[in-house]
């Protein structure tokens, strides 16, 4: 097996590990952190398709590697607005959390203090 | 099996184990350290995949500045994420999502086994017109040349994320500076540690932005670690965030997306197409654009990072 192989492999893991904690850890944090798992391991099955891509003496197609420097740094702008909203809403509320019980407790339906 | 593959088999599984760790640690805490280690160790695996351009991103943004933000978070909400939100889902649903989550991971290594030896590639292309850019490293001239487009909307994007972050504040504080003050009295450690790196980190993401042009790097991993150096720098509290109506922070913001929008403007009169640069102008007319990019990812991630302004405007 190669390194690509691999690495795709790996990716494949990954974005089942990410897709298991999005769903099933319930801290919006985690969320987050599994969301970003899941997301660079699709990056890394397309760095696989970039590394089948070499060709004309490079060792592996640019265009692909452009992307997903892209990718990283768009992850990166949409992961700091939701861990913002996230600290907005511990601030708020004095809670993090998406449980509904959590929530219900609150007297006024979950305004809180602002 | 060589030595070279029996260390792609470790790393994979090195990379797998640290994977599960920030899945399945049980402080949030932890798991974000977690992730900042997987981050450097899927660096790895891109140098493995001659992605090395890549692989300095994935260090410096995808570990180092999304660590930094997601340990200060999880620092923050300590305590805030009750401790009765584990029992959210049953143990049966909880089974079936790993059922579901194996079925999804299974179909897509499917896929990767199944990929051809040779895909389809425009490799060739990119090194055709190489040449013409006057640059020699070609994942540079794919983000600031063939498809700038992208990489000029995508500088947008982090305006836009840091025009959502700084709405999050309160109003009273619209237009304040975010994160700490700076300190009559800062740490020593860290005060030294900033005053020993920061000068060299200055350097070196200067050097990565310079010689991103021929060889590995460019405007987004220089930018990166100029913008850990000032990161480094607030934490420490020798310095605080400036205020967030400051008219050179904005204009610093915008800079890089304004002159690529510019650029691709004066391509459509003068050269005959948007983004379009004549040949003998290609290479400065880039690295124009570049560095006015490093400024603005230099400004821009640390902004994210410190979140919202929480303290009000100075007059």
């Amino acid at each position: 097996m190669t390194s690509a192989t691999l690495g795709g492999l790996v990716g494949a893991a990954l974005v089942g590990l990410g897709l298991y904690g999005l769903i099933a850890k319930p801290q919006p944090l985690r969320k987050i952190l599994a969301f970003n798992l899941m997301g660079s391991g699709v990056f890394l099955v397309f760095g696989i398709v970039a590394r089948k891509g070499a060709a004309a003496g490079l060792q592996a197609d640019p265009v692909p590697q452009a992307m997903v420097i892209t990718g990283i740094v768009v992850a990166f702008a949409a992961s700091a607005l939701a861990v913002n909203l996230v600290l907005r809403l511990f601030e708020a509320a004095g809670q993090a959390t998406l449980s509904r019980d959590a929530w219900a407790k609150l007297p006024d339906d979950g305004a809180g203090p602002v | 099996m060589s030595v070279l593959q029996a260390l792609d088999i470790g790393l994979a599984l090195l990379v797998f184990a640290v994977a599960a760790w920030t899945i399945f640690a049980r402080g949030a805490f932890a798991a974000t350290v977690g992730y900042v280690v997987y981050g450097l160790l899927l660096s790895l695996v891109w140098i493995r995949l001659f992605a090395v351009d890549v692989a300095l991103t994935e260090a410096a943004i995808g570990s180092g500045v999304t660590g930094i933000l997601l340990i200060g978070a999880a620092a923050r909400l300590r305590g805030g994420e009750t401790a009765g939100d584990e029992r959210s889902l049953s143990g049966a649903a909880r089974l079936f999502t790993a059922g579901l989550c194996i079925l999804v991971a299974l179909a897509l290594a499917g896929v990767v086994l199944l990929l051809p030896d040779q895909g389809p590639s425009l490799a060739r292309q990119s090194m055709q017109n190489l040449a013409e850019t006057g640059l020699g490293n070609p994942v540079t001239a794919v983000l600031i040349a063939y498809r700038s487009f992208d990489t000029m909307l995508e500088k947008v994007v982090l305006v836009l994320a840091v025009v959502g972050v700084w709405s999050l504040a309160a109003d009273r504080y619209w237009g304040g500076a975010p994160g700490e003050a700076r300190a009559a009295r800062p740490e020593p450690t860290l005060a030294f540690l900033a005053q020993v790196l920061a000068p060299l980190g200055i350097l070196v993401g200067v050097h990565i932005f310079w010689v991103g042009a021929d060889e590995p790097g460019g405007a987004f991993q220089g930018g990166a670690i100029l913008a850990a150096m000032w990161m480094i720098v607030m934490m420490a509290r020798l310095t605080e965030a400036p205020q967030t109506n400051a008219f050179w922070l904005r204009l610093a913001l915008v800079a890089g997306p304004l002159v690529f929008l510019a650029a691709g403007v004066a391509g459509s009169i003068f050269a005959g197409g948007f983004f379009a640069y004549p040949p003998w102008l290609a290479k400065p007319a880039i690295l124009f654009i570049e560095t006015f990019m490093v400024l603005s990812i230099a400004v821009t991630l640390p902004m994210l990072v410190a979140g919202p302004p929480r303290r009000e405007p100075r007059q």
